[in-house]
């Protein structure tokens, strides 16, 4: 029967927000096409986090378990999905685009002779799905052709999941147990660690200037550090500042940094890529400097000033310091 | 070890970019181009392997004529050889068919290591290497960091959100994506670009590589996005407008 199947993900024993998200968004296409939603939570023991999203209204949640899917890995998820989607043949598979699902649901679509639209941003009537093109200047709008499921995976922050709706009874939760061998699990997966020690914590910080590939050199770093203590704000960094170790890896924000909500973020030569966005854009007011009019670090910024980054931030020392006097 | 580095020829970071007339893709004319960042990071990887272990590097790229550019950059930073694939509709061409191109091309050469970059700077779809190591029949690990050989196959660095990691450990052949920052790159000697006009280019024609080209996804309008929130342009000199925004900040955000 034609569905929208959301698989949900888990991360440390609780359901992901990005999952809720996922829902979400698989829960707007069910009215819009007017199909039934079914959920599924993959593990070796799925059982109360399918209790969980069986109070969501939704058709049923699919427990697919074996002992094998216990640590993610992407042979046991790709074959554990493959078997229910062929199985169950939803036309619609919904995911979170999460690192996990990054991993092994382009093999998954791929092994059904299709193709995952990853990364959407929105939906619209047709399904018309968009994804950002270019590190976020431009917009793609992708439709699915031909027949098979059409495989989306959602951007984190993309579809608001904040009200949990309560379905009128609880959705009907089904087993499914794959066929896997542990031959054809290739990987051995080890225990997630920390990178290093974090002593800065820049998710309570209040007040952010952080720097991104503008600064251009190492030797300039000092110009933002400068603006930093005149502002008595914590120093930040995009990704490439971190990579060149500019600046520690602990001073990173966006997707595979931290995330930060301040009253004030101050990004300094920071083009606005995706993965840079979803780090700060909870932040309450928003400055971008960047010499690029078009950079897309302009439609989250509140104020902005075009310019060159070695004029204007030596300016605004001067004029945080006046002001502060 | 024998290593294939699939490789992206991508518009350049600062490039104005402007949407073509048929809203498809965006204007090609005047346009710079440059390694996908991600890609360079596969590329020294490889190169560090080689140096460590022994043997050959192979650069493989598709797309039209102005990617010998980009290989010959490969070439000059060390790479041993390329595989071209001459393809002037790589943009019709969904992630599974651009894989399939890639995975043809790799095939006969039996690699013991598949490398590329995470994701593309321009379609940052982030699946042709997960895809060709599908249809490679290969085990895979994405967003890698750090590379490592050992008796049964690799040991490797797999970055997670939010500054987690995880070693996997799986045997080779297998295929990896390699997420940029976990090496320094190097630049081209003058030595290794004079030697790269020397290096072999195998020249292959999408045509003959037996794919199906036909999309399973299409991309059917590119726009410009809307904007998320309405942006106070502070004009003037660097000053005014630095004089500006501390009053903006201080009287009307009232953060400051």
């Amino acid at each position: 029967m034609s569905s929208v199947l959301v698989v949900m993900e888990q991360r440390a024993g609780r359901i992901a927000r990005i999952g809720w998200e996922a829902l979400a968004a698989g829960q707007r296409m069910g009215s819009q096409l007017g199909l039934p939603v079914s959920a599924a939570i993959v593990g070796a023991q799925t059982e109360s986090l399918a209790a969980e999203i069986a109070t969501r209204p939704i058709d049923k949640v699919v427990c697919v378990e074996h002992p094998l899917l216990a640590h993610y890995t992407a042979d046991g998820f790709t074959l554990a999905l493959q078997q229910l989607i062929q199985t169950k043949t939803p036309a619609y598979v919904v995911l979170p685009h999460t690192y996990q699902v990054r991993d092994y649901a382009p093999a998954l679509a791929a092994r059904l002779g299709q193709v995952l639209i990853g990364d959407v941003v929105a939906i619209a009537d047709g399904p018309v799905f968009t994804r950002q093109l270019l590190q976020g200047r431009l917009n793609g709008n992708y439709r699915h052709s031909g027949s098979g499921p059409c495989f989306v995976s959602v951007q984190a922050g993309a579809f608001r999941a904040e009200i949990p709706e309560t379905g009128a009874r609880p959705a009907e939760m089904i087993p499914f147990a794959p066929t896997i061998e542990p031959n054809q699990i290739r990987t051995t997966p080890g225990e997630p660690f920390r990178g290093s020690a974090q002593t800065v914590d820049l998710g309570s910080a209040q007040l952010i200037v952080s720097v991104g590939r503008g600064i251009k050199e190492a030797e300039n770093i000092p110009l933002v550090q400068d603006l930093a203590k005149a502002l008595g704000a914590e120093l930040a960094a995009s990704r490439p500042i971190c990579d060149n170790c500019w600046l520690p890896l602990e001073r990173q924000v966006g997707s595979s940094g931290q995330t930060v909500s301040p009253k004030l973020y101050l990004a300094v030569g920071i083009s606005g890529a995706i993965q840079h966005l979803v780090g700060m854009k909870g932040s309450q007011c928003v400055v971008a400097i960047n010499k690029d009019p078009d950079a897309p670090i302009f439609e989250v910024a509140d104020y902005g000033i075009v310019g060159d980054l070695f004029e204007v931030i030596p300016a605004l020392t001067e004029a945080v310091k006046a002001a502060r006097q | 070890m024998k290593i294939v580095v699939a490789i992206k020829q991508v518009p350049e970071r600062d490039a104005q970019v402007r949407i073509d007339a048929a809203a498809k893709w965006i204007d090609e004319t005047g346009l710079q181009y440059a390694l996908n960042e991600s890609d360079a990071y596969a590329l020294e990887e490889a190169l560090q392997l080689k140096e460590k272990h022994g043997g050959e590097v192979i650069v493989v790229s598709a797309g039209p004529e102005r990617v010998g550019t980009t290989i010959r950059e490969a070439l000059a930073k060390g790479a041993d050889r390329a595989i071209a694939i001459d393809c002037n509709d790589l943009g019709a061409r969904d992630a599974l068919g651009v894989a399939k191109l890639l995975a043809a091309a790799i095939k006969p050469e039996n690699p013991d290591l598949v490398l590329t970059g995470l994701q593309s700077e321009d379609l940052g779809l982030g699946q042709t290497g997960v895809i060709v190591a599908e249809l490679l029949g290969l085990p895979h690990a994405t967003l890698i960091l750090h590379v490592e050989k050992t008796e049964a196959g690799l040991r490797v660095k797999r970055e997670l959100e939010e500054g987690w990691f995880q070693t996997i450990e799986l045997p080779t052949p297998a295929a990896l994506t390699i997420q940029s920052g976990g090496n320094k790159l190097r630049y081209a000697t003058l030595m290794g670009i004079k030697r790269a006009k020397t290096k072999e280019v195998r020249q292959l024609a999408a045509a003959d590589l037996g794919v199906d080209s036909a999309p399973v996804v299409l991309l059917e309008q590119v726009t410009l996005p809307r904007k998320q929130k309405s942006t106070q342009i502070l004009p003037g000199t660097a000053k005014e407008a630095a004089a500006a925004l501390v009053e903006k900040l201080k009287f009307e955000a009232r953060v400051l």
